[in-house]
């Protein structure tokens, strides 16, 4: 079966749940939908994509940010996303670790000034087929080059956590033609630490370096 | 060759097939969007673009604006200014004006269409002809929502509360409402005068015109005249950095000659320039887009010292040109420029003073956030991410799962 690359358009909305401090923000992450703590962890990594985010998350950036509590915010922007098999999984990370926090920090709430609230948005992805198809290792490689980022993001990142595949498209693909090591290489990847351009540099270069496929 | 497929030179052919393959799924579903004027501002000029683009793709897409007289634009604009705080009240016959308008209109227009798209207020109580069409209704709020006046905010929910889903340009200006608040930014035609590419020899003809040396660094503001662009605190800034580097301050823009105050602030301008040969205060006819995009070509650091801004698109329009822009960080602004990385954020007159000189001794720096800039509006905030966002908000009203496959 020749791989089929697919790309993905998101429209975010806005969501009627907005938080000043910690606890409403708690209460937010346990209440809000799944695709809301999606949207609110992965956004970032197609808008910014020409740079590595000091931020990794929304609520990293607003805890940091507008309630000026820095030890939280790094906390908070340093989960190992990659580790969670779903987003179900990362809510409770989050809720822990802001559980933990109000039960430490009981008196002396902080707020955030009234116009720097957090704003719960999530978002609707449309996925769409493009005509980039490869039937071996060098088509691949020639169609990774030349697709749009999105659709790296969607193989990679949206495939695994939000469609809740075992393991990102590519390296599926790759065990069923027999390359079990590249599979391997590519699934072991965090793609939350590279750009995105960055992540299909990468994948370009394990897939040439183990195929043995020349350089251009 | 059609006006869409131009844009494949821009941002590339996969982009341009996407928004063909979006468009082949709205085949049979009718669009009329509504506003208040065919000419002027910048809603119509946003339609007058994206709706042809829109037919380009297939999409039966089209566009009218509401008939109305000078005491309905009265009323509007009040209304407008309550949407931003202003304490003006809206009296009952005044609503009442406003309500009649709208019926005639609504009774006026003969075709309507599976979607009607109503921008901004002024169209807004059109939506009355839902129960009997049963169709669609959007409403796009192109303006900043998030504090109204109570009194009208409760006048206008009356209405928004009967549409289908409702669109903001950014989280910050919108409000709380119990229907689908969907969020799509403005954008920039990257093929419109005032984006396009142009000629070394007519940028040097536009300096040469206004007199202006190509040989020192330019510093610009493109606005209209107007207090809460700053255009004092852009000078009292260039001062600070006069002092150190030889540079020149463009001030440009239109700015309405019959708005009083718009004359008056150029007026002040003029007077705070007056001594300074290197400051140029440029007040442009409405059509100066050509010139305006040759200034912003030939500037060294573009500036944005608003006090208050919308989206900000002159940034964005700055940003498309590989620009080193340093900006308030307000409206809509911070969406555009990351600090440090894509241009900077500043407050204050003094910051603003600090990083025109950092960015004038640090070419390479300048440059670089000139070149992430210019990324970010590419994969951001041009008019073919807009008509994909548009098509999809249309597709979205008969198909609300969270996981849509085309």
């Amino acid at each position: 079966m020749p791989f089929r690359f697919y790309t993905r358009i998101t429209q975010v909305e806005l969501l009627d749940k907005e938080a000043k401090n910690v606890e409403e923000l708690l209460e937010g992450i346990k209440t809000v939908s799944s695709f809301s703590i999606y949207h609110h962890t992965h956004h970032y990594l197609e808008q910014h994509r020409y740079f590595s985010p000091e931020y990794s998350n929304d609520f990293s950036y607003w805890i940091t940010h507008s309630l000026g509590l820095r030890a939280l915010g790094e906390k908070i922007a340093s989960i190992d996303i990659v580790q969670f098999k779903d987003i179900e999984g990362l809510r409770q990370k989050f809720i822990e670790i802001l559980s933990s926090y109000l039960d430490n920090n009981t008196s002396n709430l902080r707020n955030s000034l009234p116009k720097e609230k957090f704003r719960f948005l999530s978002s609707r992805i449309f996925i769409l087929p493009t005509h980039f198809y490869a039937h071996n290792l060098a088509e691949f490689i020639d169609c990774l080059s030349k697709v749009t980022i999105h659709s790296v993001y969607f193989h990679i990142c949206e495939a695994r956590l939000r469609l809740k595949r075992e393991t990102n498209d590519f390296s599926l693909w790759l065990k069923d033609q027999g390359y079990h090591s590249l599979a391997s290489k590519i699934s072991r990847l965090d793609p939350y630490t590279y750009t995105l351009e960055g992540l299909r540099h990468k994948i370009i270069d394990l897939i040439k370096k183990e195929s043995g496929i020349e350089e251009d | 060759m059609k006006k869409i497929d131009t844009y494949r030179q821009i941002v590339g052919d996969e982009i341009v097939d996407e928004l063909y393959l979006i468009a082949e799924k709205l085949k049979g579903i009718t669009i009329k969007n509504i506003n208040s004027t065919l000419k002027g501002g910048g809603v119509a000029e946003i339609l007058s673009r994206i709706v042809p683009l829109m037919q380009d793709l297939g999409i039966n897409i089209s566009w009218d604006a509401i008939t109305a007289n000078k005491r309905f634009f009265e009323i509007t604009k009040k209304i407008h200014n309550c949407l931003h705080g202003v304490d003006l009240d809206l009296t009952k016959d005044e609503k009442d004006y406003f309500l009649q308008v709208n019926k005639e209109n609504a009774e006026r227009i003969e075709e309507w269409a599976d979607v009607v798209f109503i921008h901004d207020p002024q169209p807004i109580a059109l939506v009355h002809k839902k129960r009997k069409l049963k169709n669609k209704w959007v409403w796009r709020c192109h303006i900043d929502f998030s504090s109204p006046k109570r009194d009208v905010w409760f006048f206008l929910r009356n209405f928004i509360e009967k549409y289908d889903a409702t669109v903001f340009s950014a989280v910050a200006f919108a409000r709380k409402l119990p229907l689908r608040q969907v969020l799509i930014t403005p954008s920039i035609d990257p093929l419109s005068d005032k984006n396009k590419d142009i000629s070394d020899s007519f940028i040097d003809s536009v300096l040469n015109k206004f007199g202006i040396d190509k040989n020192k660094p330019i510093v610009t503001q493109i606005s209209r005249f107007d207090y809460l662009k700053d255009p004092i605190g852009v000078i009292k800034a260039y001062r600070l950095v006069k002092r150190y580097i030889d540079c020149q301050l463009v001030l440009a823009g239109g700015g309405a000659t019959d708005d009083p105050e718009g004359r008056q602030v150029l007026d002040q301008v003029k007077n705070e320039a007056a001594s300074d040969k290197d400051i140029f205060v440029l007040h442009l006819p409405a059509d100066s887009n050509l010139e305006i995009n040759a200034l912003q070509q030939a500037s060294t650091i573009i500036l944005q010292k608003s006090l208050r801004e919308g989206f900000g698109l002159t940034v964005t329009e700055a940003l498309w040109k590989e620009k080193p822009v340093i900006a308030s960080c307000v409206g809509g602004i911070p969406l555009q420029i990351a600090h440090k990385y894509s241009g900077i954020l500043t407050y204050t007159i003094e910051g603003t003073a600090y990083w025109i000189k950092q960015l004038l001794h640090e070419r390479n720096y300048a440059r670089r956030l000139g070149i992430n800039g210019k990324k970010h509006v590419k994969n951001n905030f041009l008019i073919t991410r807009h008509i994909a966002d548009y098509m999809l908000l249309f597709l979205s009203l008969y198909n609300p799962a969270a996981t849509i496959t085309l």
